[in-house]
């Protein structure tokens, strides 16, 4: 099949919405998130963090192990270089807190990477198919979404050790569910299109009409769903490690610092509270920009 | 009505087959036995263990005596609390948990309800955006950094509450975990009120009420309140799963003797058979709970037939 009958993931990404000539339905849903002031805010502390994360260990002048033997669970000092204080091993906590935004950041990455992939071409196929291959499909979804998922995840966390990677797998195999539904509801509306029919009467395969012609045309909702699995899938990783079901030493996270702060919050209350701040204003932010971008993509707000 | 019920219920049994079945096997997967990792036994005495626990059989008839347990309400031995049964220990912790989470899912509703109604009467008003911004915190920042800040300012520094422990189920121990607990819920409830209120407030029949000169109050009362809370309901299953959930690490760091804590202690000590009885009960009742849910829904909502 040549390119040119591809409905581009940034031309035409809607088709049931009625847009003005020229204007994309990516360029209108910028256009509108940038007019919403909490989003964009959202967006730009987002990426503010990530990079701070990133690039931060690197500039300061202590590693994710170092121990400060000088100082055990000293306050936030500028003197000493432990901006934001150490902890009771006098290991410097902003670097810690920084480390371990770089695993949430990874977790959400990967996790939410493979809900996607799982749900948008379990979704698909089974919206396309129709039928009976449809209602099983379905069925299967409905009995997994009444499975009690949290404690599902930390039997698994138990039984196969903890492990990072399986940390990923397990999220993002919880989190693929909601996903499959949406995108199975715009599959449906989608394959009696005229584009479909047309694709069919070429004689495309149906494998190539799912994944070159359906999904890039559900791609709107998805967008918006996974802004809004992202803050659910580091959510996910914080519980295990606060349980101590999660990362692992010499590893850390959000969700163990957290743990570790609470132990320790009467004498040194900034254990506590630096992972929580940072924890907070992610996943306030990723709330904001989801539902900034809900509004920008959503067809019936126009 | 009755063939629905029926219906729903076989849905549900599907499902516990496949919470029991998949724990059962996951657990027999895990590399090691239970009885690895203490002392190097002879192995005289591990076999005598291993046949004490049933271990020593094949799966499938290990699989079938732990089915045939459950029936019975036996979860089978702990393996590391020697002298308790799981059951003994489900049972000893759930009160505990029961009375935290009933507490929790009524005030969530309580002050969720009249939030979310408020806000959508006042759409767009100062008081709208408050209730709104708190119910974002309160979704967005998650109980187990909600909880220990709470148990840090009114436990420790303001000393209004105790910080932690249940005392035998003392009114002021269970003040902070139960608002804890309750906070993720409140905000959901809220969003969802808020949502469905304004959606039906701006349906014809509720235009027809008006225009027939009902006060504003009889309007909300009498036609708005009920369709309105109809999602709410249809949100409870998953308000009591969360609850649930949340209630483990809420008793983890109040510590509170419910069922959470062992549930944690026994996934760190690797108890295996705790672990899963936990996963188990919980998974019944948590599917028990959605079903009850979609009965009463059924009930409550003249526009859904269950007839065919």
């Amino acid at each position: 099949m040549s390119q040119d009958n591809l409905p581009g993931v940034a031309k035409s990404v809607a088709p049931q919405t009625f847009l003005g000539a020229g204007d994309s339905l990516a360029m209108d849903a910028w256009h509108r998130l940038r007019q919403n002031k909490a989003a964009m805010g959202s967006l730009i502390i987002l990426v503010v963090l990530a990079i701070v994360c990133l690039i931060g260990p690197l500039l300061l002048p202590w590693g994710l192990a170092d121990v400060d033997w000088e100082n055990f669970m000293s306050p936030p000092s500028f003197e000493s270089t432990h901006y934001l204080g150490t902890d009771a091993n006098g290991r410097d906590l902003l670097v810690r807190t920084l480390y371990g935004g770089q695993i949430s950041l990874s977790v959400a990455l990967v996790a939410t990477a493979v809900s996607l992939v799982i749900g948008v071409l379990y979704g698909a196929i089974a919206g396309y198919f129709g039928g009976r291959i449809d209602s099983l499909m379905m069925r299967f979804v409905d009995i997994m979404f009444s499975l009690p998922f949290m404690f599902m995840v930390i039997l698994l966390m138990v039984v196969f050790g903890r492990n990072i990677l399986l940390i990923y797998a397990a999220i993002g195999a919880v989190e693929w569910l909601d996903m499959a539904r949406i995108v199975r509801g715009q599959v449906l509306a989608l394959k009696r299109r005229e584009f479909v029919e047309a694709a069919q009467a070429l004689g495309v395969k149906d494998s190539k009409i799912v994944t070159r012609h359906l999904i890039p045309n559900a791609i709107g909702p998805v967008i918006v769903y996974v802004t809004l699995t992202v803050p659910k899938v580091i959510l996910l990783e914080s519980f295990l490690s606060f349980l101590g079901l999660g990362v692992q030493e010499p590893l850390t996270s959000w969700g163990v610092l957290i743990s570790e702060g609470r132990e320790m919050m009467e004498s040194a209350p900034w254990l506590l509270i630096t992972p929580s701040v940072f924890l907070a204003v992610t996943l306030f932010c990723l709330n904001f920009l989801g539902d900034g971008l809900r509004d920008a993509l959503d067809p019936k707000t126009r | 009505m009755l063939t629905y019920i029926l219906k729903r219920f076989g849905q549900a049994i599907p499902t516990l087959l496949i919470v029991i079945t998949v724990s059962f096997f996951l657990m027999r997967l895990a590399p090691g036995g239970p009885f690895d990792g203490e002392r190097q036994l002879p192995p005289e005495i591990e076999a005598n263990l291993m046949a004490a626990y049933h271990l020593d059989e094949p799966l499938w008839s290990q699989y079938l005596r732990y089915m045939g347990g459950l029936l019975q309400g036996d979860f089978g031995p702990s393996f590391k609390y020697k002298d308790f049964s799981v059951t003994d220990l489900i049972m000893q912790g759930f009160p505990v948990s029961l009375e935290l989470g009933a507490w929790a899912i009524v005030l969530a509703l309580a002050i969720g309800l009249p939030l979310g109604i408020i806000a959508a009467l006042k759409r767009n008003s100062t008081v709208d955006y408050v209730v709104m911004g708190i119910a974002l915190g309160g979704i967005a920042v998650p109980n187990f950094v909600i909880a220990p800040i709470m148990a840090l300012v009114f436990g420790v520094m303001l000393a209004w509450l105790p910080a932690g422990g249940w005392n035998g189920g003392a009114w002021a121990n269970m003040v902070l975990p139960v608002i804890a607990l309750s906070i993720q819920q409140i905000a959901a409830i809220a969003r969802l009120t808020r949502a469905s209120m304004i959606e039906v407030l701006g349906s014809q029949y509720i235009r027809t009420a008006r225009a027939k000169g009902l006060s504003e109050w009889e309007v909300i009362l009498h036609h708005a309140l009920r369709p309105s809370l109809l999602p709410v309901i249809s949100y409870l299953g998953p308000a009591i799963a969360g609850i649930i959930t949340g209630s483990i690490v809420i008793e983890q760091i109040f510590g509170l003797p419910g069922i959470g804590r062992y549930f944690v202690q026994g996934a760190l000590n690797r108890d295996y058979t705790l672990v899963m009885g936990v996963v188990v009960f919980y998974g019944v009742l948590i599917v028990l709970l959605n079903l009850i849910v979609d009965l009463l829904y059924s009930v409550l909502d003249p526009q859904i037939r269950y007839d065919d």
